[in-house]
This record gives structure tokens, sequence and C-alpha cells, in this order.
């Protein structure tokens, strides 16, 4: 099986990593990349646990091939933090206790940062909609809607 | 697994008919790569069709319609103000199919060619008339929407056929369309039944309509006994009883069955033929 070779850009830095057509994205990420943020909760698309933007859009990378990466831009968990500053979201995150055993985290994260680029001051409504298709089983999403909407409000501010 | 590229449909069509093995197109891949992974469709030869030129693209016919590309996403769809505002109904059911992550993927096509009976995307096309471009190794033909799926993960489509786009006709004056569904839940689920009924008025009373159901049979189907049990009328009660009574004679022709959650459930990654 030969491999192909695929150049893209994830988190603002160039890339290559050669995968088998059959790999997902989400499996080159961490796999080739030692991007292990995005996590495999259920590989079908059903729990978002593995949600990164592929040129400025929400998908699951697990419904993603790796070789469909050539020549896109691909944001991640790993590149949301500024330097060592951590994003209002994962600050409010913690401030919320917003999280518990962690595995949906990156991936809520990655959603709700996209809504907010969008949508910058979301209804509830909307961010439980925008948040559906990402499952936490511990935590109870209360707080992790509670969570997005105070960074919204100090996105809005410092805006 | 060979990955191609081709960079016209007519080079698709050439690798998919000179193909062995099994063969599948890949446009958003939220079906496709979820078989794959199951282990129910190992392709031998993918081919991925976003990388021909307009793919992505919508945009208003010579005639006043629409002419979505196969890559379009669900997303796109609803951010697309001048469509939303032609076939609302077409817009939404689309975006019923999934979360906001599948929707950054899935496509009107990719629904289509999938062939559940209980795909969202496809009862608004077939109440809209829509029309799908088909090429193939002997051209290209225009082919309604109600004529690609034959049963559960079954379509017409021949061998080393894909669709190329999917044309709407020119809403025209007085009309409109609308998809509903019913699900056991909110969000996130698969149709019990989906109704997308696409109509034009004059005054006040309903002067022409189509109606399709989705999830009642082994493919979506158009019920024309319910578009006349309203066509004429003002939507009175008498023309609502009608109607439902036109809508449930359908469906027990088909396979009742089909909504019994078990059955539902299948129907995702139900395996092409
Ligand atoms: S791992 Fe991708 S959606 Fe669950
Ligand atoms: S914190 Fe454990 S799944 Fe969400």
């Amino acid at each position: 099986m030969s491999k192909i070779h695929v150049t893209t850009t994830v988190n603002g830095d160039e890339t290559e990593f050669l995968c088998d057509p059959r790999e997902t994205l989400l499996d080159c990420l961490r796999n080739q990349l030692d991007l292990t943020g995005a996590k495999e909760g259920c590989g079908t698309g059903d729990c978002g646990a593995c949600s990164v933007t592929m040129d400025g859009t929400l998908v699951c990378s697990c419904l993603v091939l790796g070789v469909e990466a050539q020549g896109k831009t691909i944001e991640t968990i790993e590149g949301m933090a500024a330097g060592g500053e951590l994003h209002p979201l994962q600050r409010q995150f913690i401030e919320h206790a917003a999280l518990q055993c962690g595995i949906c985290t990156p991936g809520i994260l990655v959603a709700a940062k996209n809504l907010l680029e969008t949508n910058p001051d979301p209804t509830e409504t909307e961010i439980r909609y925008w948040l559906a298709g990402n499952l936490c089983r511990c935590t109870g999403y209360d707080k992790i809607v509670r969570a997005v909407q105070a960074a919204a409000a100090e996105m809005r501010e410092t805006a | 697994m060979r990955y191609h590229t081709p960079s016209t449909f007519e080079d698709a069509a050439r690798v998919s008919a000179g193909a062995g093995g099994v063969t599948r197109f890949l446009a958003g891949g939220t079906d496709v790569l979820v078989q794959l992974r199951a282990g129910l469709v190992t392709p031998d030869d993918l081919i991925d069709i976003k990388h021909i030129p307009g793919v992505r693209d919508i945009q208003r016919t010579a005639e006043g319609g629409w002419r979505i590309g196969v890559a379009v996403p669900g997303i796109a769809l609803g951010r697309h103000a001048e469509l939303s505002a032609d076939w609302p109904g077409v817009v939404e059911g689309m975006e019923l199919v999934g979360s906001t992550q599948v929707q950054g993927r899935a496509t009107l096509t990719g629904n289509l060619c999938n062939g559940s009976p209980a795909a969202d995307g496809v009862p608004g096309l077939v109440a809209a008339s829509a029309m799908v471009t088909v090429v193939g190794p002997e051209g290209t033909r225009e082919v309604a929407v109600a004529d690609i799926p034959t049963g559960p993960g079954k379509t017409s489509l021949k061998k080393g056929e894909l669709i190329a786009a999917i044309t709407l006709p020119p809403r025209g004056k007085n009309g409109g369309d609308a998809y509903l569904r019913f699900i056991p839940r909110t969000e996130m689920d698969i149709a019990v039944v989906g109704c997308a009924v696409s109509l034009t008025v004059e005054g006040d009373r309903i002067a022409s309509a189509r109606v399709a159901l989705g999830a009642v049979a082994p493919t979506v189907v158009l019920v024309p006994e319910a578009a006349s049990a309203i066509e004429g009328s003002t939507l009175d009660e008498a023309a609502l009883e009608r109607l439902a009574a036109a809508g449930s004679r359908s469906t027990t022709s088909g396979a009742p069955s089909l909504s019994a959650p078990k059955s539902r459930g299948c129907w995702p990654s139900a395996p092409p033929a």
C-alpha cells in the first residue's frame, strides 16, 4: 500500500506527513503529528470529541481522510492558547468547572470558538444547538453552556 | 484502496467505469467514512470529486432557478440568503442532517446517493421537482431527483455514472416550500416520517402542490393524492383531513415497519448495493 504525501497548514505551521489513503485526519493528527488533543470518542461522527476546523469550517476529523487535508488550513485545540496565555474559553471552562474527565473538552472548545467567530453573542439556545454534536458524559451541559456564555461576554468586552 | 482526485466529471466517470472492484465517490464523506470504518464498504477505488472546479458553487441558472454543486456542504446552503429565501424547505431539510460538524461536510447530493429512505435532504428536492445532471460513460443526462433512489441504499445510477449538480427550478411568484419531520428527540435523530410540501397560491387558494414523504417506504415518495387533496382549497379543516388521509394511505403500501426503531437504526449505515 503506497503512502501519500500530504502538505497542510496546522495551527499556522506548514506541516507534512505520509499517510495511507484510508487513514482519517484524526489518526494523522494523533499518530503522525503527535497532536493528541483531538480525541476519538466514536469514530463515526456522533460525539464531536475529534472536532477541528478545516479552512475555517468545523468538522469531525474522524470523518475526514488525512489525504483530504492536502493544501488545507487545519486548526486544532493545540493552537488555541496564544503562547502561554489561555484562550478566554479555556479560562472560563476552568473557572466554571465545565470539565471533569476532559475527553470531550478539546472538541467542545474548538466548536465553541468556531461559533463565537461568526456569532459573538449567541443565545443559550443557539449555543445548545451548535454544540448538539458534542457529547459530554460526565460534566453535564449547563456548566459548559455557562462557560461559553461567560467567555463570549468577556470577548465582546475586550473586542 | 486507491485514492483518485480527478479534475473533471468525465474523468471521474472514466475512473469509475474502468474500476474492477468496489468504487465510491467521496464528497462530504459523512456516510462513506462511516461505512469504511464499520467495515461495511471498503472501496478499492475512492474517487474524491472535490478537486473538480465549481463543485462548491451555488449559482443562479439562466432560467432563474439554482444549480447546487455536489460538494456544497449543508452549512453553505443555510448561509446562502437568496437560495434560502427561494427554497427554504430544501435548505431546512438539509440543515436537519446531523450536527454542526456534519453540516460542515455533508452534501445534498451525498444525502441523495446514500439512498436512505429517511434522508432529510431528499423530500424537499422531490417536492421542488429538482433535477440532477448525471455524467457517465455514455454522456450526460438530466434526471428527476425522484428517479434516483430505487430502494434502501440503492440508486438508479449505472456503473461509471455520477451526479455533477442538482438543479432547482425557478421558485416563481406566490410559492413556497417547507420540510418538517417527526423524531422522538428534538435534535440529531432520524426521521420517523418526514414531509415536504411545495405549493403555489392564487388569492387564498392553493393553485398547485407537490407533497413528498420520507421514511415511510423503501424510497422517498411523491404522493400526488396528498397534493390533489389540498389543491383548489383554502387549506380548511376538510382539506387537511383529506391530506392526512392521503398521506396515511400512501404509507401502508410501502413498508410500515420502516418506522420501527430497530430498523430505523440501520438506515444511515445501510450498505449501498
Ligand atoms: S470521534 Fe469523531 S465524532 Fe466521535
Ligand atoms: S468531561 Fe468527561 S465527557 Fe465531558
